[in-house]
Parts: structure tokens; sequence; C-alpha cells
């Protein structure tokens, strides 16, 4: 039962996830932490965390959420979840795109869609920074790489990892 | 121009990114002529893993074009960048998505598939040990410090991210109404994304329609 949840969950995820992974952090949280009861709100944000320290899209990390609710058979079913569906679509489109090169709908799509991908992204950075910021350090931590990030060009591998030292020294 | 997408790969991670693109397609195209030659699937798995294990922080488009246009020359700017933004309309993960264009462009239906795995196998490899890892360390206070640390620093990374990416949406009066509504809608009133999808994405593609002697920057739309 558990297997087909996790299959569902983040098969929906995967459709839903117009913008990328952070634009369905808000929707997987309510999904897996509130709706389903598979983690806390703590455990959910040191998972994203975890993806955040792996190489490759940070979202892999599905699959540490799929292993704790069942296992190796979990840990597939959330991957093949959360990147089939979105897979199939991508593979089919990729197929046709070219003949709607000149559309002028095309251009309608991709401007009109824009507005809701950033908001949905700063939704996600809302709802993680309710999930991980926790006391003033972090929330330090938090507006340091923000501020960072926006006045120069560092690579962004740095600041996660500084991140993680800088917790390590102040906690939260 | 090579130099600014390599230097600032944010700027090619979300839909804002369409500008740009247009612009380096009309400027970069001539720059790298693909070598088509016959791609084995072999060589297609591992250019895609050995971007899998070194692309950090976010940045995978730009590693993508480095290793795809200008080293491997297997595609142009061109294709790239139509692919790219196919990327960002279509629901997924920008990097799995452009795996899945670009190796389907190289070899079909297998190249799709071996690029995918080649970009996700070392992440997931990584990212389950870490877990393990952090099941058999979940109490310890250290562990919950470091994450804590990480997870605050890719807060500011996502919202950096979103901004710069959104810079143009956000100067515009009709746009800013749509990602403010978005954020309300998600991130405080919790609506579901299904509902919200099918509402504001509508009324987003509607605003933005394509008109007849209308600004090529759309802002008559917001009179």
């Amino acid at each position: 039962m558990n297997l087909l949840a996790l299959l569902w969950v983040f098969g929906l995820l995967s459709v839903l996830a117009v913008g990328g992974g952070t634009a369905v952090l808000p929707e997987m949280k309510a999904l897996v932490v509130d709706q389903h009861h598979w983690l806390t709100s703590d455990q959910f944000g040191q998972i994203y965390s975890l993806g955040q320290l792996s190489p490759g899209p940070n979202m892999l990390m599905v699959s540490v959420i799929g292993y704790r609710v069942a296992g190796s058979a979990g840990a597939a079913a959330a991957l093949l979840g959360f990147l089939l569906p979105a897979g199939l679509i991508m593979f089919f489109c990729g197929r046709v795109w070219d003949r709607f090169e000149d559309s002028p709908w095309k251009e309608a799509v991709q401007r009109g869609l824009a507005p809701l991908t950033i908001g949905l992204m700063l939704a996600g950075a809302w709802v993680l920074a309710k999930t991980v910021i926790l006391g003033p350090s972090t929330a330090a931590i938090a507006v340091a790489v923000t501020a960072i990030l926006l006045a120069k060009h560092v690579n962004p591998a740095l600041l996660i990892f500084g991140g993680g030292i800088v917790g390590y020294l102040l906690g939260r | 121009m090579t130099n600014e997408v390599l230097a600032r790969p944010e700027a090619h991670e979300g839909p804002g990114g369409a500008e740009l693109t247009r612009a380096h397609r009309a400027q970069a195209a001539p720059a790298v002529e693909p070598v088509v030659g016959n791609v084995t699937l072999w060589q297609l798995f591992r250019v895609f893993f050995v971007l899998g294990i070194t692309s950090f922080g976010g940045g995978v488009v730009a590693y993508l074009r480095q290793a795809l246009v200008v080293k491997q020359r297997w595609m142009d700017d061109e294709t790239f960048l139509s692919g790219l933004e196919l990327s960002q309309t279509l629901p997924g993960l920008n990097a799995t998505n452009m795996s899945i264009y670009m190796g389907e462009r190289l070899r079909g239906l297998p190249g799709a598939i071996v690029a995918l795995v080649g970009m996700c196998l070392p992440g997931t490899v990584i990212v389950m040990a870490l877990g393990m890892l952090y099941a058999s360390q979940a109490r310890s206070p250290e562990m919950v410090m470091v994450l804590g640390g990480v997870g605050a620093a890719a807060v500011g990374l996502t919202l950096a991210t979103s901004l710069q990416i959104g810079k143009k949406q956000l100067a515009n009066p009709l746009d800013l109404g749509l990602v403010v509504l978005t954020f309300v809608v998600i991130g405080v009133f919790r609506v579901s994304l299904v509902a919200a999808l099918l509402a504001i994405g509508p009324l987003g593609i509607w605003l933005h329609r394509p008109r007849k002697a209308v600004a090529e920057d759309g802002g008559g739309a917001a009179e």
C-alpha cells in the first residue's frame, strides 16, 4: 500500500513540477508531512539538506523519503514516480517541439507561465524557510547567503557547504 | 557570450531566461559548429554520468552546455537553447528534462534513457548513502546543526535564484501581480497546487496571448 501511495504522491508532484523542483516544495511538504505523516517537518528539512549536499539534481532526495517509508522498494517507487511522468511528457513534447518554433502561442505560453513559476519558487523558498529557520543563526545564514549571491557571483556549492560549517559552529 | 552563460548559470535556470536565450541564440550560435557523428550510447552515458557527479549547487544547465555544445560538439546552441526553453516550460526538473531532450536528439529513446540514468545515478547513490548515515545519526546534535545550516543556506540560494531569474517578471506590474497572486495562494493560503496551476496558468497565458499591433514587450497588457 505504501508503495502505491509513494508512486501516486510523487507521480502527482512530477506532473505538477512546472518550474522545477523548488516550485513543488510546498505541495511536497503538505503531502509528505501533513497528509501522509511520513516525516516530521524537521526531518523533511533535513532530508532536503541532504539533497543539497549531493551532486546532480537536488530533488534526487525524494529517494531518501521513499526509503524511509518503504525501504529500497520505496526509494525506487519515489524516484520513478518523480522522474517518469514528467520525463515522458518531455520526451514526447521534445519530438514535436520544433514544429511550434514559430507559433505566436509558444511565446504566449512561455511568458504566461513565467510569473507563475517565479511565484511558485518564492513560495518554495518561503515554505523551506519556515521549515529550517528555527533560530537567530539559521536566519543569519539565510540572509547572508541571499545577500552574497545577489551581490556577486559565487559558486553556490561553496555557500551550501559554508552554511553547514557555520551551522555546526553556531547551532540554531 | 559563452563565458557569460557559464559564469551565470542561474540566468538560464528559469523561464525568465527566455529573453536571454534569444539573445544568445543570435550571438552565440555561429561560435561553435557541431560535429555530428555517431555518438555511441556508452559515450552518451559517460558524459552525462560525469555531469551528474560534478554538477553542484543547481548550475547543471551551464555544465550541460559546456559539455555537449562546447566540448563534445554534439549539438549547436540553437538546438540546445530550444531544448532549454522547452525544459523550463514543461513540468519536471530542468536537468532531467534537458538530459532527456538531448539524449533523444542524439540517439532516440535509448539515448534519452541512457542520458537520464547517467545524470541521476551518481546523485542518487550519494544522497542514499547520506540518507543511511543520517538515519543512523539522526539524533546526534552535530548532524542536526550541520543540516540546519545547509538548509538555511539553501533558503538563501533559492530566494536569490528566484529573484535573479524573475528580475524581468518582478519589474513588470502585470507579471508582478501574477507572481504575488501565486505566492499568496500557495505559500500563505496553501491552496492545492493543481487548482492554482489550472487557474493561474491559463490566466497568465491569456494575458500574454498573441495580439496584433501590441508592443513586443507585452507592456500593452498592463494597461
